[in-house]
């Protein structure tokens, strides 16, 4: 086949750039360990989820020394608990499933994003270092009052923080 | 000049009327939905920027569904059912070989087409049960009326049936022409075909297998992930669907009104063969997101995806390097002098030429896209939007409307209307575009989200990091305003052309590539072994996420109830009284302007 030189020089460049994309995003996933949502939250029953160890009472517990869990769920039209509490300097693992159809979850201005979808679980993990107040949208379509459903993330400072639920 | 016309080349509806009249229906058919599409794009662009708002919000998605459905389903599917049709007949240079088989899988498709619209707009008519606020994605459990998957699965099998025809063309010219390469515009609508095939697999699993009999109440309940995965199955091989009749297009007319030929004939086999491979096997990168998906599932689909690039770039050099031969046959010399000697004032060339522009900037925010992690960053938001209102809203839609220039005096015997409304049009459309595509991209990295009425909260307010949200929201809503018009004189320039005078001689032949087929490998032609190696790449790619999510959640996920999509009758204003109420208020607001 006849290709012309200029022809070529383009082809490898254009293979470099693509080689180049995937190693660096690679390398983010495996060397930086940048967490992506994956399987591991598990599934649950979307209809029972007040019988779920994990789901029956949202909340935000702590499980290590700067180590906090939060489990969150997000239905028509609401996120549950709101505001989210966390303390400052802190490492947040957030589990967030839906009773009935697909939300999202993202914490406006930061990468933290999730699909959440009925029936399985979204496991996402964020640092948060200073004190301040995020709001939490919905970004997936869920119904006639998609555009209502917000909540928030307020990042206490670590003497005033109490882990629980909702007050 | 008329008599110069008079002598000209026979045009396409000259050899083939009966083609002729099956291809016309079928842009007519588009342009239609096109039309409809941006008068709710428009209302959308100005609802959602709080310009001005007449609908109550919760209407904001069944105008969100008609718009998304319309333009991507109906008005570019149609488009490219009759370029295509015209690409075969023309370069195998056969009629079909029933044309009332033609008119068969064209009026299936044009009910379909009609059966999903009359459910979209039932969201419209709270009485009615009818509504299908599910968006162009319809992620269950959000459940529509039976009608819209029913809609949608009789387009889909008239596509299949279209393509069986083109197939049928193909094996006929073969009997007689057993030792020729398969004409290129003949071997692009295959490979297309074959891609679409593989692609509505996905698709048709989930829409006949579970959200159809589900709607129905034959089944109780379905795995809200599984038809997820199968739709983006299908969903974005579906985006290169759009794409190829721009491309096939861009290979095959645009060379020629540029006034050159196509560089190389073999390398547009090889771009459209790697399409064939790679399409289907990367729609996880539309789940980067997704919890129940494995990690390793992803950085596949990302790995697929960024080859996917390679069929892009290469056509970015073959189509520029294609124009610049046009433009130095044209006259046009030096590094960059050769641009002033392409065609400018050819609504045809310039509405390609804008087209392909944007598709780069698109490409561009389209890689942003598929780097999985930082992905993150804009999943959702109003950046993606922005994205593909560059790559199917202008690479594809422009290039169809320039196109259409050049190719419906073919196909009616009759003129163009005005070259300089069209050429005006053109330009319009890119500014428009540049404009609210920029301000949905900054947004977008701002954290704004994508589908939604009101991206206005009452518990905090939107950063910019430069400008403002107010300022970006005004240039979307200006952009939105922008495409409109350039759609209404897009529309209204065909509709006047049916009363241009009758002509001869509007043929417009196409040139010969540089490097033409015979320099290729017979292997390009293997449309089986490419086949082949396309399902070997679904199946490797697809097998394990589906297995997976099966054996995680089910076939059937009995937790998950469906949410059928429901107007709340007590809060929503009746559309009725809300677009007579608009009325009155724009009057008033004119009147007030206007002493």
């Amino acid at each position: 086949m006849n290709i012309h030189s200029y022809e070529k020089i383009w082809l490898v460049v254009a293979i470099l750039l693509i080689v180049g994309f995937i190693s660096t995003v690679t390398y983010g996933a495996t060397a930086v360990g940048i967490d992506m949502v994956d399987d591991e939250g598990g599934t649950v029953n979307a209809s029972a989820l007040d019988e779920d160890p994990r789901f029956s009472e949202p909340r935000v517990e702590q499980v290590g020394d700067n180590e906090y869990e939060a489990y969150v769920i997000a239905q028509q039209y609401i996120f549950n608990p709101d505001p989210i509490r966390v303390p400052a300097n802190s490492t947040v693992t957030f589990f967030i499933t839906s009773p009935d159809v697909i939300h999202g979850f993202e914490i406006v201005g930061t990468n933290a994003n999730t699909m959440v979808i009925p029936g399985q679980v979204a496991k996402i993990t964020v640092n948060f270092n200073d004190p301040g107040e995020y709001g939490i949208v919905c970004h997936e379509y869920c119904g006639s009052g998609h555009h209502t459903m917000e909540g928030s993330v307020v990042v206490q400072p670590e003497d005033e923080f109490e882990p629980g639920g909702d007050e | 000049m008329g008599s110069a016309l008079e002598t000209g080349t026979p045009s396409f509806v000259d050899r083939f009327p009966q083609e002729a009249s099956v291809v016309k229906a079928a842009l007519t058919s588009s342009f239609i939905a096109l039309f409809l599409g941006a008068v709710f794009g428009l209302i959308q662009g100005l609802h959602r920027t709080d310009v001005f708002r007449f609908l109550d919000s919760q209407y904001y998605y069944t105008v969100l569904t008609a718009h998304g459905v319309l333009m991507v389903v109906s008005f570019t599917i149609f488009f490219l059912v009759g370029i295509f049709t015209w690409a075969v007949v023309r370069s195998l240079d056969r009629p079909v070989e029933d044309i009332r088989y033609t008119w068969a899988w064209y009026g299936l498709m044009v009910v379909g087409t009609l059966m999903a619209v009359v459910a979209i707009l039932g969201g419209f008519v709270p009485s009615t049960e009818l509504s299908a606020d599910v968006l162009y994605t319809f992620y269950a459990p959000l459940q529509a009326h039976p009608l819209f998957y029913g809609g949608l699965a009789i387009f889909i099998i008239g596509t299949w049936l279209a393509g069986a025809d083109w197939f049928r063309s193909w094996y006929a010219w073969k009997q007689e022409h057993p030792d020729e390469r398969i004409p290129l515009q003949t071997f692009m609508v295959l490979t297309t075909m074959l891609m679409w095939y593989i692609a509505t697999i996905g698709i048709a699993i989930a829409v006949v297998g579970f959200l159809l009999p589900w709607s129905l109440g034959l089944i109780e309940s379905v795995n809200p992930l599984l038809t997820r995965t199968l739709f983006w199955f299908w969903g974005h091989p579906v985006v290169y669907f759009w794409l190829m009749p721009a491309y096939l297009l861009w290979y095959t007319v645009l060379p020629s009104i540029s006034g050159g030929r196509l560089f190389s004939d073999p390398l547009a086999r090889v771009v459209f063969v790697l399409f064939l491979l790679l399409s289907t096997p990367v729609g996880i990168h539309h789940q980067y997101v997704d919890p129940g998906i494995a990690e390793g599932f992803k950085l596949i689909a990302m790995t697929n995806t960024m080859f996917l690039l390679l069929p892009s770039l290469l056509t970015a050099f073959t189509v520029v390097a294609s124009m610049e031969h046009g433009a130095r046959q044209r006259g046009g010399s030096g590094l960059f002098g050769w641009l002033r000697a392409l065609p400018w004032r050819n609504p045809a060339f310039t509405g390609m030429a804008l087209a392909g522009l944007m598709f780069a900037a698109g490409g561009f925010s389209g890689m942003i896209n598929a780097g999985m992690n930082i992905n993150y960053l804009i999943h959702n938001t109003l950046w993606v939007p922005g994205h593909f209102h560059l790559t199917v809203g202008t690479a594809v839609a422009l290039t169809f409307m320039a196109a259409s220039y050049w190719l419906w005096p073919q196909l009616t015997n009759k003129p163009l209307f005005s070259r300089p409304i069209a050429l005006t049009q053109t330009v319009v459309w890119f500014v428009g575009m540049a404009l609210m595509s920029n301000a949905m991209h900054v947004m977008g990295l701002f954290g704004v989200p994508r589908r939604t009425a009101e991206p206005q909260y009452e518990g905090f307010e939107f950063v910019a990091s430069f400008g403002s949200i107010t300022e970006l929201r005004m240039q979307l809503a200006l952009g939105a305003t922008l495409l409109f018009i350039s759609t209404v004189l897009f529309v209204s320039n065909i509709a006047l052309s049916t009363g241009s005078p009758t002509r001869t001689g509007l043929g417009q032949p196409l040139s010969k590539p540089l490097s033409p087929a015979a320099d290729s490998p017979e292997v390009l032609d293997n449309l089986k072994l490419w086949f082949g190696i396309a399902m070997v790449l679904v199946v490797l790619a697809y097998m394990l996420p589906l297995a997976s999510i099966v054996g995680d959640s089910g076939v059937i996920d009995r937790g998950v109830s469906a949410a059928p999509v429901m107007i709340d009758l007590l809060t929503g204003l009746n559309p009725v009284t809300a677009v007579t109420e608009a009325v009155s208020r724009l009057s008033v607001a004119i009147v007030g302007v206007v002493p």
